[in-house]
């Protein structure tokens, strides 16, 4: 057993990558299910959306990188129009069920091979980071302390994704604090009341579509841009559910729920996948209890199981507060 | 608090005494390895589908180093133990390939691929003599009666399933997303007493479905009365179901490996011509058989005294409760019979499209388009639109050239086409065909 290496997969994990992106997909997520209580079940399509944006604007039209952000944007503020117009006024569930359809609709299309020209069929989009890269303030060097000491290039990437994790967190903040986020609290609560104080309640929850979508294609461009690359399957209904698991986990309805789930789910599954991992290469577990690619279903598992036992019994998560989050379908 | 944990505990280990039966099993398909890492599975095929083996596989990490290196099987088939996952790419030694295959050629060589934790990936390449081509589908109007009667029977085999999903929304407002998992085990199930156990299929396939019917039972007693009791509002429990289908999804995957497994009696069986189109005689078997099954379920619904009972308290479970009926035992067998019924679904659909981890979950989203199609919590109403969602499926990949232009899905679009459908649904009619204005709410 290497408690080294465990420890510093474990930390790097917490802050890495995967957990800035599922904070950034979670904080989405909290201003859509946490303070207006839509069910979105399709946060992976916003994802998607941002990710390929860049890709194949870069790649299909040969836009720079700047504009290919924008396009990013504009294409996941019109799939919460889309996704919103037919079903937010409808009762919750219906809502759940469009939204992950749609997510797995933009799935298939993206990886079907009829358009790979555009999307690059199952294979993903990849090499159109180059213009981002060359942006790396940093020269060639190790940053950081201890166990977490990254590349420059790892540094970078975590340097921007936190810097916009940190913007969405001020930004969600600030909203939620204002008259306009009391408004998305009580539709939350009781949409009739609202709705006879003459708010026009399908306004405000389409707002709050359009934003936590854009800070879902924020997650998209961190992803795609860190691995300079887009895999279509990445973005299945799973990415939702972990999305789902980092937010419940951390606290629905609070500020920095997202981000502390984000970061205890990956410092968990990190700590479980590698010690698993490790049990099996030492011959500690036997390869008849447990094998190499069996590690990575436990992952699943236990957040299968985390996603239950949560709702089940704690369904304000760690630092969430019961009073903010009653959870009851109308 | 502590009776639904010992009940939970209770449901784990009922779910998983299912399953110890197959890890024997999985060992002997060889396709995982005993190492730390991933697996990597390459399969190398000719025009004809016929393996081709004796040929030398490469696999390069991105840094260029190599992974390993092994020759195809008799089966084509070169497994890589890979250390982790990420991006790798795969190279073909074509000098290598059969004399008698000489000159053919792959799409993309060597060939990008990435390797995720947890799933074998499995590669398949085709050697061909212009790999870029593509290949010419039986288009036009002649084809369409041969989808249409495909289409049916997807469709039947997709009500069955629906049919649950639809009554369990309508008694407890719960939107099941486990449901998918209910075909699974069905289909899993029958595959263990078949193939390991190896019973005749007909005896397999009877303790498939009452052993869904049982983990039905379990689903209800063991989670959601608890839960139901406590007053768990709608919304968390729709996400505990979610939680559910995953924990469940990966324990079969966990025991049974991430393959595609046929039944042991399964044959390649010739169809019978009817004219416009041909059936297998297991097909009609199933399709007759669902239909059965479709019959008894509407008539028990609309004449026996319990039928009655389930749709009084799908109507309204106060008043049922107020008039008598056990609200309780009426929920109880609708999950037992709605799993039953799944499960016989997953027997079928296993028979034609192998059994696999996640044969249930794969279809779960069409199940849903079926339902809200028909009218959410509506019995009919989820065969009618189970039905059409199969038919489309099929009919829609029909090419049929139109004044220069081919109409028509592709082939690997098709399912889109019928969740593009349940959105537009909702737009014009969120009740559904058979639901009524009142439950959109």
């Amino acid at each position: 057993m290497d408690i080294d290496s465990i420890l510093r997969n474990g930390l790097q994990a917490a802050v890495g990558i995967d957990a800035i992106v599922f904070a950034l997909a979670a904080i989405g997520l909290n201003v859509h299910f946490g303070y207006t209580g839509l069910l979105n079940f399709g946060q992976a399509a916003f994802v998607l959306v941002g990710a390929y944006g860049i890709g194949i604007g870069v790649l299909y039209f040969g836009l720079p990188l700047g504009v290919s952000l924008i396009l990013g944007l504009v294409a996941s503020v019109i799939l919460a129009l889309l996704l919103g117009i037919p079903t937010l006024r409808l009762r919750a569930d219906y809502l759940a069920i469009v939204t992950i359809a749609a997510a797995e609709i933009l799935r298939l299309v993206a990886r079907a091979n009829s358009f790979r020209d555009v999307s690059g069929g199952s294979d993903g989009l990849s090499g159109f980071a180059g213009s981002y890269n060359a942006l790396n303030p940093f020269p060639v060097g190790d940053y950081g302390f201890g166990y977490l000491t990254f590349d420059e290039r790892a540094f970078f990437n975590i340097v921007v994704g936190w810097s916009l994790v940190a913007l969405s967190v001020l930004a969600v903040f600030l909203w939620m604090r204002s008259p306009w986020g009391r408004v998305l609290k009580a539709i939350r609560e009781d949409e009739d009341a609202v709705r006879s104080l003459g708010k026009n309640v399908f306004s405000y929850k389409m707002q709050a579509l359009v934003i936590g979508g854009v800070i879902g294609c924020l997650a998209g461009f961190v992803y795609s841009l860190s691995r300079s690359s887009v895999q279509p399957d990445n973005y299945g209904t799973a990415f939702t559910f972990f999305a789902y698991t980092v937010l419940l986990l951390g606290g629905a309805a609070r500020v920095f729920g997202p981000v502390v789930g984000a970061m205890i789910f990956w410092l968990v599954i990190s700590l479980t996948d590698t010690l698993l991992r490790q049990g099996v290469t030492n011959d500690i577990i036997p390869s008849y209890i447990l094998d190499g690619p069996q590690v990575g279903q436990v992952r699943f598992m236990l957040v299968g199981l985390a996603l239950m036992l949560l709702m089940i019994f704690r369904p304000q998560g760690i630092f969430g507060d019961k009073r903010e989050l009653m959870l009851d379908a109308r | 608090m502590a009776p639904p944990l010992k009940f939970l505990l209770l449901a784990v280990i009922l779910a998983s005494t299912i399953m110890p039966t197959a890890s024997a099993s999985a060992a002997a398909f060889g396709a995982t390895a005993a190492t730390g890492g991933e697996v990597l599975n390459v399969r190398l095929r000719s025009e004809d589908r016929t393996p081709v083996g004796g040929v030398t596989v490469t696999v390069t990490a991105p840094d260029g180093t190599e992974v390993g290196q092994t020759e195809t099987d008799d089966e084509g088939v070169a497994t890589f133990d890979i250390p982790e996952p990420g991006p790798y790419s795969v190279e073909v030694d074509l000098e290598t390939i059969p004399e008698e295959l000489a000159g053919l050629s792959l799409a993309q060589n060597p060939r990008d691929t990435r390797v995720d934790p947890g799933t074998p990936r499995n590669l398949n390449l085709l050697l061909a003599t212009d790999p870029g081509a593509v290949r010419e589908t039986a288009s036009g109007w002649s084809t369409v009666p041969q989808l249409f009667v495909s289409g049916l029977r997807f469709g039947l085999l997709i009500a069955l399933a629906a049919l649950g999903l639809s009554m369990i929304f309508g008694t407890t407002g719960l939107t099941n997303f486990a449901h998918g998992e209910f075909i699974t085990v069905g289909a899993v199930v029958t595959y263990v007493f078949n193939n390991i156990a190896e019973l005749p299929f007909l005896a397999a396939a009877a303790i498939g479905i009452i052993a869904t019917a049982a983990y039905g039972w379990v689903n209800d007693a063991a989670l959601w009365k608890p839960l139901r009791r406590r007053g768990t509002g709608l919304i968390a429990m729709m996400i505990v179901s979610i939680g559910l289908g995953i924990f469940i999804r990966y324990v079969v995957a966990f025991f049974l490996g991430t393959e595609t497994f046929q039944f042991r009696e399964y044959a390649i069986q010739a169809g019978i011509d009817f004219g416009p189109f041909s059936l297998k005689p297991a097909d009609i078997i199933g399709m007759v058989l669902a239909v059965v099954v479709l019959v008894l379920a509407a008539l028990s619904l609309l004449y026996t005294r319990i039928g009655k009972a389930t749709r009084a308290v799908a109507d309204n479970p106060a008043l049922a409760a107020a008039s008598g009926i056990d609200v309780d035992r009426v929920i109880r067998v609708v999950w037992v019979t709605g799993a039953g019924m799944a499960g016989l679904s997953g027997v079928l659909l296993g028979i034609t499209q192998g059994v696999s981890w996640n044969l249930g979950a794969q279809l779960l989203l069409l199940i849903f388009a079926a339902v809200t199609l028909g009218g959410l919590g509506t019995a009919f109403g989820a065969v009618t639109g189970a039905l059409i969602v199969g038919i489309l499926i099929d009919v829609s990949t029909a090419q049929i050239p139109v004044g220069g232009i081919t109409l028509g899905v592709p082939t690997e679009l098709k399912y889109v086409g019928a969740l593009v459908v349940l959105i537009v649904i909702l737009l014009f009619r969120p009740q559904g065909i058979l639901g009524r204005r009142e439950r959109v709410g």
